[in-house]
């Protein structure tokens, strides 16, 4: 069995233990989360709008994305989007044009926002969709990574993912091309 | 053909040379900017090593945690105590599903391994799915940078590659155009493979999840459309707690090309319903490696690429001529483990200059390494012939003060009366260098008249 060999093996060769070090926060030097989380998203290529209630993002969407198709599980978008998406089969959202979905939080130190199974309907959702946009409370963005995993804990998902910006490659001479194979665009709606 | 004979070759193009070397310090720079904007990026550095240096140090332990809160998760958990058999695994799970087409995110793992020619031996259609493997693939080369795979590929030749494969206009070297084309040619792959495989870049004992990221999002387009998720990792990815990741997330992107984080950090804990997922342990040396107590510490690695980028041998030798799946100066420590007569130029192909070292997110002393890996392979008669003759010349000249100073003697005759003799092509010392003048005398003869 490899698994016994293995395990003999790196228990004959490994070091003598070394305790783990304290993992610090390093606290938060910003100012303003917002601005900051704005500031590192509109750089990776994404878009950040400040909204004041679910009737903005409704126009918002309405102005920027009419005509294709949504989808989204907010309730209080439930009237411009399909439904019965949550239960098909994936491959059949390759043609969904927008997909609103909410972010448990972000983090402004590089614009990360927290999407889990839960929150994504299905898991090819965010990844999928020809844009993507997630609704984030203003009052859910954290300094850095290291209060993103505080605040996770000891959870349970099946899937989760950290999510910046839309999908990009600069593998053709370094040249930067958003919408590899996921998102050519991404908005966060920073929600009060 | 050895490190030397191939960077010869690679630098018979001097503008494509010097294209490649601009290139790779351009992303060094933009990895300098990410860094030095993070004031506790030293403090960084040391917990990454730190915690690295524990999970080594308990590894056995972490690896059956892992097992167990992954296989409570429903993840099917093999183990492979070599490259052949982790082949033999990937390929049983095609066979147990008889499925003959996959998609594949990007595994350094896989390359070590040689997966894809093993697969498509028996019958299996492998698509590479990151773009700049994709390149390559069409290309049928292995990747030259485990961050950048066609980093040494200009892009008018994609455009005709592309032409070629993917029916793009004649003449079109568009990066917007040609990616373009890519997508659409890859999603149509996304949407009917059932079989998708990933790379691992961390995986947490205390949970059993693991992490794969990404900028294209190809990972997540595979899996998360596939019936079956194969995850190959090599043992030493383990993290012990999923608060580690917070410390390495931060780390890797900036390090690898100056983001602040890649797009997609994907945390993969369960499978689908519906969905089958297996995670295949390697080992292939990694134990072995963790044995030699002056290079376990290259099993730190979290594969950014920094040591690559700020590499003047690299920058000017390209990635193919380390002949090792993973390239450069981290390539060079890692690549004697796995065969140490195959590769034992690599540590060779080095200044010791020690900017890998300075750059590294979880602090390997690489250059020392590298240096350490000459005496080991010099002791152990794998050090490169011309080298080895030259060495015991030297040696003979500078353990002897008679023979020194005819040397010394002879050496200024020669070079300031037939410097032909010494500069001919014959001489690789002459390739680009330009010799200085001779001194008269030397400091021994000068020593002796002016001495009072």
């Amino acid at each position: 069995m490899s698994r016994e060999k293995i395990l003999a093996a790196v228990a004959k060769n490994k070091p003598t233990l070394t305790p783990l070090p304290e993992i610090q926060d390093f606290g938060n030097p910003y100012s303003d989360l917002v601005a900051q989380f704005t500031s590192v998203l509109t750089t990776i290529g994404g878009t950040a709008v400040e909204v004041r209630n679910w009737e903005e993002i409704q126009q918002y969407v309405q102005t920027h994305f009419a005509g294709r198709r949504m989808v989204t599980n907010l309730a209080p978008l439930a009237d411009m989007a399909q439904q019965s998406w949550l239960t098909s089969d994936p491959h059949s959202l390759d043609d969904v044009g927008l997909a609103i979905l909410e972010g448990q939080f972000a983090v402004a130190e590089n614009s990360a926002v927290w999407v889990t199974e839960a929150e994504m309907g299905q898991r090819v959702t965010p990844f999928i969709a020809e844009t993507l946009a997630l609704v984030i409370k203003k009052s859910a963005i954290l300094p850095k990574m290291h209060h993103a995993y505080a605040q996770i804990g000891a959870v349970e998902y099946g899937f989760g993912a950290f999510i910046a910006g839309p999908s990009k490659t600069a593998d053709i001479e370094q040249s930067l091309v958003l919408g590899a194979h996921g998102p050519k665009s991404m908005v966060a709606f920073l929600i009060d | 053909m050895n490190h030397s004979e191939a960077a010869d070759k690679f630098n018979k193009d001097f503008d494509r040379t010097t294209w490649h070397d601009e290139t790779l310090w351009w992303v060094r720079q933009k990895r300098d900017r990410a860094a030095f904007a993070i004031p506790e990026w030293e403090d960084l550095r040391n917990m990454a090593s730190q915690i690295k240096h524990n999970v080594l140090s308990n590894l056995d332990t972490y690896l059956i945690e892992f097992e167990k809160n992954a296989k409570a998760n429903g993840i099917t958990v093999h183990w492979a105590a070599d490259a052949h058999e982790h082949n033999q695994i990937v390929l049983s799970i095609l066979k147990e599903q008889g499925i003959q087409q996959i998609v594949k995110s990007k595994s350094m793992l896989t390359e070590e391994c040689h997966l894809n020619p093993f697969l498509v031996e028996n019958g299996v259609e492998v698509i590479d799915t990151d773009l700049g493997e994709r390149i390559v693939q069409l290309a049928d080369e292995p990747p030259s940078h485990i961050v950048m795979p066609c980093i040494h590929w200009k892009k008018e030749e994609i455009g005709v590659l592309f032409h070629k494969h993917l029916g793009t206009p004649e003449g079109c070297a568009d990066p917007s155009t040609l990616t373009l084309a890519a997508r659409e040619h890859l999603r149509e792959k996304f949407l009917t493979r059932r079989v998708a495989l990933t790379g691992v870049n961390f995986a947490v004992a205390e949970t059993g999840e693991f992490v794969v990221c990404t900028n294209e999002g190809n990972a997540d387009m595979g899996t998360h459309l596939a019936d079956v998720h194969i995850a190959c990792m090599g043992i030493e990815k383990i993290v012990p707690k999923r608060k580690h990741l917070g410390v390495f997330l931060r780390l890797l992107a900036r390090s690898a090309t100056g983001q602040p984080i890649t797009t997609y950090s994907s945390h993969f804990a369960k499978p689908r319903e519906g969905q089958q997922m297996h995670i295949i342990l390697v080992d292939n040396g990694r134990s072995r490696q963790l044995g030699r107590e002056e290079f376990r510490n290259s099993l730190k690695c979290i594969r950014c690429g920094a040591c690559m980028n700020t590499c003047p041998v690299y920058r000017r030798s390209g990635g193919h001529s380390y002949h090792n799946a993973v390239a450069g100066p981290i390539g060079s420590i890692l690549a004697p483990n796995l065969d140490m007569t195959k590769n034992a130029d690599l540590p060779f192909a080095s200044t010791l200059c020690g900017s890998c070292s300075n750059v590294c997110p979880v602090k390997i002393n690489i250059h020392e390494q590298l240096y350490s890996w000459r005496q080991v392979l010099t002791k152990s008669g794998h050090s490169p012939t011309a080298k080895t003759i030259g060495m015991k010349a030297m040696a003979a000249v500078l353990s002897s003060p008679s023979v020194y100073r005819f040397s010394g003697k002879i050496g200024r005759l020669t070079l300031s009366n037939t410097p032909f003799l010494v500069n001919n092509s014959l001489n690789p010392w002459y390739k680009q260098r330009e010799m200085p003048e001779p001194p008269k005398e030397s400091f021994g003869e000068w020593y002796k008249k002016n001495r009072k």
